[in-house]
């Protein structure tokens, strides 16, 4: 029982950096339906950021969050800018295609600047450990990664249902033609929509060298493709899917490689989801849409 | 009406227009079996004609689905993982030694044939749905097919397989690719393949004129995952080592940077779009590891300038059948005539 519920742990810790890549993941595509393939490499770019400001400039953790965060964000819009809005009018996979392109640039330049070597991430908590009742053990890092994940997505439900700016969003996802007749500029929109996505992932990326200190120039890859597949298990496009799919797909892996040998994990994993996909198309909390012919 | 096209049509007589397309095959072939024979080629340059080859098979055969049918499938690299296998263990465990090189093409088709057949399996679920949940599954499909070889001590698991003799010459890769471009031309102009594009340009018009949709989808998935396992075949007798790693979904998303590079919908533009990737990829290898720096930029930007890809829809003429092209002028020669009727 106890070895259940510290493996439990683990998963609440794993399913909360996945969570948190998969928001950018399920943002994008509800908003201009592009499978932003350059998200896992954000990720990555935001955890070397958080590196080089926690072990350069010596920042404290909520700059260092700040710092990667902000630096992160401002490269999704650019990105956004550069290479996805000049092609809003084009085939929709031309737009998949350079994000792919964006990805494996992003990829090489990191290994290329930085090196290809892993590089340690420093710890920013104390390491506290606590003994809860039943024989369960946290540490600090846990409680960190639950906190911040926990006020982060707290903080994107609200902004997306509570605020004017969110439930424009929600609009252009909905509809996006008729949203520019109501006076919203879509483009900021959008680009507000890549600064909060990639920003999320930044915190994943710093959170995620908190738990698995190893960080290095492909970690986005696998990772990445995993928050896209808890995204769709969720329902793509949904946002509190990205969350409950991101919780369920580390629940599997762990649970995997806590009874079988661990390189089954991705093996269970993937079948899970082709199962999932025969009986539940669009994800678990996707809307069946009807086509309009 | 249309007598400019027609009269240069009549110029060149008949047999000879119908002619020079087998002789150039032939033509072909025989410089394929020739410059290895003579040494006319570095091995080098040898090893890059027959992996331009190779990636003009995958980029053609992922074509198939994704350029000519309009699905977005993503996960190819793991057909081409199941046919490298197959083959490979067909070459080195269950076919006779004695066979000796005529070994090679059983093996090919066997690894073609498996990847087929993987493809059925998957396909009966995924194209109930239409739209990205293809590219998921496939994507799924590929990470499900290298986690397997990982965990299958028999074949080597995660350190890889080998003892293939290097049956893979030019005049293999030739003829492999020219059958897959050749196949896939005949399935695309066919009555049936018209099926295909139909699917492309609306499925649901498409099913009401009574194609149909769900089996002409799967079997040309199947068609398109047996051209990958062909390649991944012919990859694994080349280097003669092969590893789940070299399947892994950064292979597939090369094919997929050659297909939209080259422009999806037209055999010309797989063809273009594979050479001049892999010829790229070799050329800027004096810049060490900026080249995959710089190779990724000039992706994006040549999609930003042209984002239909280099070819588009555009098609070399030898790549449509004569027939095909008869038509196609009739129609032109039509819609000019109508023009002139109506005074535009």
């Amino acid at each position: 029982m106890q070895f259940w519920l510290q493996q439990t742990l683990n998963a609440l810790q794993l399913g909360s950096i996945y969570a948190l890549i998969a928001l950018g993941y399920t943002m994008v595509y509800g908003i201009i339906r592009l499978i932003n393939f350059a998200h896992g490499d954000i990720f990555m770019v935001g955890a070397f950021l958080g590196l080089y400001a926690a072990a350069r400039l010596q920042l404290p953790l909520v700059l260092t969050l700040l710092f990667s965060m902000l630096c992160t964000a401002t490269l999704g819009v650019l990105i956004e800018r550069a290479a996805y809005k000049p092609l809003r009018n084009a085939p929709r996979v031309s737009a998949v295609i350079t994000a792919l392109g964006v990805g494996l640039f992003l990829e090489h330049f990191v290994l290329a600047t930085v090196g290809a070597e892993p590089r340690l991430f420093p710890l920013l908590v104390n390491l506290d450990v606590y003994v809860l009742p039943g024989g369960l053990v946290a540490n600090s890092i846990h409680v960190l990664i639950f906190a911040v994940a926990l006020v982060l997505m707290l903080a994107l439900d609200w902004f997306v249902r509570r605020t004017l700016t969110g439930m424009a969003m929600r609009a252009i996802s909905y509809d996006r033609t008729i949203v520019p007749l109501m006076g919203i500029s879509v483009d900021r929109i959008i680009s507000l929509t890549f600064a909060i996505g990639s920003s999320l992932a930044a915190a994943g990326g710093i959170l995620f060298g908190q738990a698995y200190p190893i960080i290095e120039p492909y970690m986005g890859v696998l990772v990445g493709w995993k928050a896209f597949v808890a995204a769709v298990v969720g329902g793509i496009g949904n946002i509190r899917g990205a969350m409950l799919g991101a919780y369920i797909l580390a629940m599997v892996e762990i649970f995997v490689a806590a009874v079988l040998p661990s390189t089954y994990r991705d093996f269970v994993a993937f079948s899970l989801l082709l199962l999932l996909l025969v009986f539940r198309p669009t994800g678990i909390l996707g809307r069946v849409t009807a086509q309009k012919v | 009406m249309g007598m400019p096209a027609s009269a240069a049509a009549r110029r060149v007589p008949r047999w000879l227009s119908r002619a020079w397309a087998p002789a150039l095959a032939a033509a072909g072939l025989a410089a394929a079996v020739l410059v290895p024979r003579y040494g006319l080629l570095s091995p080098y340059h040898e090893y890059v004609l027959m992996i331009i080859g190779i990636n003009i098979i995958l980029t053609a055969s992922l074509n198939l689905v994704n350029g000519f049918m309009g699905e977005f499938a993503v996960g190819h690299a793991g057909f081409m993982a199941v046919g490298a296998y197959v083959s490979s263990i067909l070459s080195v465990r269950v076919l006779p030694r004695e066979w000796g090189a005529y070994a090679f093409a059983p093996a090919l088709a066997g690894g073609g044939l498996a990847a087929g057949v993987v493809a059925l399996l998957v396909a009966i679920p995924s194209f109930r749905t239409r739209g990205d949940y293809l590219a998921i599954v496939t994507l799924a499909l590929n990470m499900i097919v290298k986690s397997v070889i990982e965990n299958i001590e028999a074949i080597g698991g995660p350190r890889g397989f080998f003892g293939m003799e290097r049956y893979t010459n030019l005049a293999w890769v030739y003829a492999a690719t020219l059958g897959t471009l050749w196949i896939i031309r005949n399935f695309v102009y066919s009555n049936y393949g018209r099926g295909v594009l139909s699917i492309r340009e609306d499925e649901v018009a498409a099913e009401l004129v009574g194609v149909n949709t769900r089996q002409v989808k799967i079997q040309a998935f199947i068609l398109s995952a047996f051209f990958a396992g062909i390649a991944g075949g012919l990859f694994a007798h080349l280097l003669q080592y092969i590893h789940p790693r070299n399947f892994d979904i950064v292979r597939s998303t090369e094919i997929l940077i050659m297909l939209y590079l080259g422009g999806i919908g037209s055999i010309a533009g797989s063809i273009l779009g594979a050479s001049l990737f892999t010829i790229m990829l070799e050329a800027l290898r004096f810049l060490g590891i900026w080249r995959m720096v710089l190779a990724p930029l000039l992706l994006v930007v040549l999609m930003l300038l042209r984002p239909t890809g280099i070819m588009g829809l555009k098609e070399f003429s030898l790549f449509v059948p004569a027939n095909e092209r008869a038509l196609r002028r009739k129609a032109r020669a039509g819609k000019e005539g109508a023009a002139r009727a109506t005074g535009n």
